[in-house]
C-alpha cells in the first residue's frame, strides 16, 4: 500500500512575542512550538497529545494559519500554505477545516443552524443557491440532527448536539483534512462515545484525514492510527498507535501513560511513575532536553545537549531521548 | 428517628434538593441515601446534571436560597442532623469539621489575599490561633502538601502559582483544621494527568496520615477506581447503583453503570471497532420520564419501567441497585410479554 502524504510539516516554529519594557518593545518570546516536523498521510488519523502548554493546539492553528507561524514549511497536497496570500488561503480553507472544543463559543448565537451552515456554503461556493437548503438538510442528517431542527438557535441544543453542528459546519465544504482540537473533551462520556463513533463513521464515508488534538489518551488510543507526543513545544515521541501504547520509549510518554487512572480494579496495577514538579515555562525552556528537569533518568549530558529523534523500529516509531541512541532502552 | 451507625461519620437519608425556577420545580437531588464510614472514601459519579455536585453543596448547606432549597431528608454528621443547625453552628462546622475542595482553584481562592493569609484565616477563626501561630502553622501546611520553599510561597498570591500548586494550596486550606470529613468536588478535573497523579497521591497519603473520611465527586471513572472504597452512581437526581468499588467495575448491575463503563475509551486496552454507546441524551429536568429515569435510554426497558419507578433494593452483599431487572417483578414481566404474544 503506497501512502500519499497529505500534510507535511517541516521545522515549524511558532514564537509569540512578549511585549514589555518602557517602549512596549518585544522583550522575549513564548516558544510555543519549536522546530517540529511530521507527516500526515491521506486517510489516516494522527493525534497530537500532551499536557497544557505543550504546543498541540498552536500546531493545529498554525497549520490553518489562524496564527501565522514564525518559520517553517507547511505543505498541503504539495503546496506550501505559508506562501499563499490571505485571499488564496481563505479559498484553501475549503480543504482544511477545524472543529473546536467548545461548540457553544464557536457557533454564532444569533444565527440559526441553517444560517450557520448556509454561510459556510456560500463563502466557499460549494453548491448553487438552489441546492443549499437540500445540502443543509443532508448535512444535518449525516451528523444525526433532524431537519426539523434547522431553524433553531445553538442555545436550544445540548452540548453533544452542538458539537454535531460544529462537525456539520466543518464538513459542509467537503474538506480533505479536519483538525479536531479537543473536539470531544467537553462532553460527558456517554455523549463523547457517540461523537467519537460519528467521527469514525464520517471518516470512512467521506475519506477524511484527521489531525486529532487531545489530552485524553483513552480517546486518542481509540481514534488514531499514529500518535505524536509533545512536551514544551517539541515532539518527544512519534509512532504507530499500538507500538506507542504497548511499548512507550520516551521517559515522558511512559510517565504520561502511567499517570492515567485506570478503571481496571481487579488486575494488579503497574507501578506508577509520578513526575516531580511542574512543566517549566515555555518562555525560558530548559536547555538541552526540555524534559530533563523532571526526568527520572536524566544524565549530565541531557542538560546541555538536545536529543534528536531516534528511530526505534520499522513502524516509524521514533523518540527524542539520549537513552535511546542505540535503539530501545531496557526499562525493566 | 432511626438509630445511626457509630462507624459512619456521615449518613445522608432521603436527601431532596430542589430549585424553583420560572418554568417550575427542578428536583436536582431526589431522595438520595448513602453513608460514609469513618476513614473511608466514597465516590459519587455521574454525568452533568445528575445532581452529584448539588448533593455535596446540600451537605455543606451551601445551596443558595431562595432559588434552591433542601426540601426533605436528613444529613447526619456524627449523630447530629446538619439540616437543623443554625447558620452560626454551620459556620463552626464548615472548614473546621467538614471541608471542601473545589474544581477550579483559581475561582475558589481569593485573588486579593496571599496563600498564607488564606490558610491562616480558618486557623484563626476555628482554632483561635494568633497571627504568629497561624503563620507558622500555614507554612507547616504548605510543607505538608508538598510545596517547595513554603516560606516564600506563603507570601505569594494565587496568580503567581501554577494550577497544580493552587490545588495544593486549596488542599492545605481544607486540611488546616484537620477536618473529619473532606468533600472533594472534581478535585483534579482541571489538571493535567501528570499533575493529577501527584494530587491524587497527595490526597491518599494525607488521608492515611490524618484519618480523614473522604467524599469524591467526579465524572472520571478512573479516579473513582483509584481512590474509592464505595461508589454511588447517580442519574437524574437519583442513586441508581451503590456498591463497593470492585463490584461497580467488575460486576456492575444497573444498565446505566454498564453503559457508562463501556463508553469509556480505554488507554490501557487494545480495542478495535466502535465504542459501545448509551443512546440518546440525559432528559431535561422539566421532562423527566415517568417510571424509571433511565427508561428513555435503556436497552432493556419493558412496560413496567415506563410505568413505575423501581426502588433502590439492597442485595445480600449489601450493595444496592435501582432497576426492575434485579427484582422478582422482571420475570413476571417477561411472562406477561410472552403471553401477550
Amino acid at each position: 500500500m503506497s501512502k500519499k502524504a497529505l500534510l507535511e510539516v517541516n521545522n515549524l516554529k511558532q514564537y509569540f512575542p512578549i511585549k514589555g519594557g518602557l517602549f512596549g518593545g518585544t522583550v522575549n518570546h513564548v516558544k510555543a512550538v519549536d522546530d517540529i516536523s511530521f507527516v500526515v498521510y491521506e486517510g489516516e488519523t494522527v493525534s497530537v497529545v500532551g499536557e497544557s502548554g505543550c504546543g498541540k493546539s498552536t500546531t493545529g492553528r498554525a497549520i490553518l494559519r489562524l496564527d501565522d507561524p514564525t518559520s517553517g514549511d507547511i505543505l498541503f497536497d504539495g503546496e506550501n500554505l505559508l506562501g499563499l496570500n490571505k485571499a488564496k488561503m481563505r479559498k484553501k480553507r475549503k480543504d482544511l477545516q477545524i472543529i473546536f472544543q467548545d461548540p457553544y463559543a464557536s457557533l454564532n448565537p444569533r444565527q440559526t443552524v441553517r444560517q450557520i451552515l448556509e454561510e459556510a456554503l456560500e463563502i466557499q461556493n460549494v453548491v448553487s443557491r438552489k441546492e443549499r437548503r437540500q445540502k443543509v438538510e443532508d448535512l444535518l442528517q449525516t451528523v444525526g440532527i433532524g431537519a426539523h431542527q434547522m431553524d433553531r438557535y445553538p442555545h436550544e441544543f445540548s452540548g453533544g448536539q452542538r458539537q454535531r453542528i460544529g462537525i456539520a459546519r466543518a464538513l459542509s465544504v467537503d474538506p480533505k483534512l479536519v483538525i479536531c482540537d479537543e473536539a470531544v473533551s467537553a462532553l460527558d462520556v456517554s455523549i463523547q462515545a457517540q461523537v467519537l463513533n460519528l467521527l469514525k463513521e464520517l471518516q470512512q464515508k467521506f475519506q477524511l484525514t484527521y489531525l486529532f488534538i487531545s489530552h485524553d489518551l483513552g480517546v486518542v488510543r481509540h481514534i488514531s492510527d499514529r500518535i505524536i507526543v509533545m512536551y514544551l513545544g517539541k515532539i518527544v515521541e512519534i509512532g504507530d498507535k499500538d507500538s506507542l501504547f504497548e511499548n512507550p520509549q520516551h521517559p515522558y510518554t511512559r510517565a504520561l501513560l502511567s499517570a492515567i487512572p485506570s478503571i481496571n480494579v481487579g488486575e494488579k496495577k503497574k507501578e506508577r511513575i509520578i513526575l516531580k514538579g511542574d512543566v517549566p515555562s515555555p518562555i525560558d525552556p530548559p536547555a538541552g532536553c526540555r524534559f530533563h528537569t523532571r526526568c527520572p533518568y536524566a544524565m549530565d549530558r541531557c542538560a546541555v545537549e538536545e536529543p534528536k529523534l531516534h528511530s526505534l523500529s520499522e513502524v516509524e516509531h521514533k523518540a527524542a531521548c539520549h537513552l535511546l541512541e542505540d535503539g530501545p532502552y531496557d526499562y525493566s | 428517628m432511626t438509630i445511626s451507625n457509630q462507624e459512619n461519620i456521615l449518613e445522608v437519608r432521603n436527601l431532596c434538593t430542589s430549585f424553583f425556577t420560572d418554568e417550575g420545580e427542578v428536583k436536582a437531588v431526589d431522595g438520595v441515601d448513602f453513608s460514609i464510614e469513618k476513614g473511608k472514601t466514597i465516590g459519587i459519579v455521574g454525568e452533568s446534571g445528575s445532581g452529584k455536585s448539588i448533593t455535596s453543596l446540600s451537605i455543606m448547606r451551601l445551596v443558595q436560597e431562595p432559588a434552591g432549597k433542601v426540601v426533605d431528608g436528613e444529613i447526619v454528621f456524627k449523630g447530629e442532623n446538619l439540616l437543623t443547625k443554625t447558620k452560626k453552628e454551620m459556620r463552626d462546622i464548615r472548614g473546621n469539621k467538614i471541608s471542601m475542595i473545589f474544581q477550579e482553584p483559581m475561582t475558589s481562592l481569593n485573588p486579593t489575599l496571599t496563600c498564607g493569609e488564606q490558610i491562616a484565616e480558618s486557623l484563626r477563626i476555628h482554632q483561635k490561633l494568633n497571627r504568629k501561630e497561624a503563620r507558622v502553622k500555614a507554612i507547616e501546611m504548605l510543607k505538608l502538601v508538598g510545596i517547595p520553599s513554603p516560606e516564600k510561597r506563603v507570601k505569594q498570591y494565587p496568580f503567581e502559582l501554577s494550577g497544580g500548586m493552587r490545588q495544593r494550596v486549596m488542599i492545605a486550606i481544607a486540611l488546616a483544621c484537620n477536618p473529619e470529613l473532606l468533600i472533594a468536588d472534581e478535585p483534579t478535573t482541571a489538571l493535567d494527568v501528570t499533575i493529577q497523579a501527584q494530587i491524587l497521591e497527595l490526597i491518599k497519603k494525607l488521608q492515611e496520615e490524618l484519618g480523614t473520611s473522604l467524599m469524591i465527586i467526579t465524572h472520571d471513572l478512573g479516579v473513582v477506581a483509584e481512590m474509592c472504597d464505595r461508589v454511588a452512581v447517580m442519574y437524574c437526581g437519583k442513586v441508581v447503583e451503590y456498591a463497593d468499588v470492585k463490584t461497580i467495575f467488575t460486576d456492575p448491575k444497573h444498565p446505566y453503570t454498564i453503559g457508562l463503563l463501556n463508553s469509556v475509551p480505554r488507554h490501557d486496552l487494545k480495542v478495535e471497532g466502535e465504542l459501545s454507546v448509551i443512546k440518546g441524551s440525559v432528559p431535561s429536568p422539566f421532562e423527566l420520564p415517568s417510571g424509571c429515569r433511565f427508561v428513555t435510554r435503556c436497552p432493556h426497558a419493558r412496560e413496567i419501567c415506563h410505568r413505575e419507578l423501581p426502588a433502590l433494593e439492597t442485595k445480600e452483599d449489601g450493595n444496592q441497585v435501582r432497576c426492575w431487572i434485579h427484582t422478582d417483578q422482571w420475570e413476571k414481566q417477561a411472562e406477561a410479554v410472552s403471553t401477550h404474544e
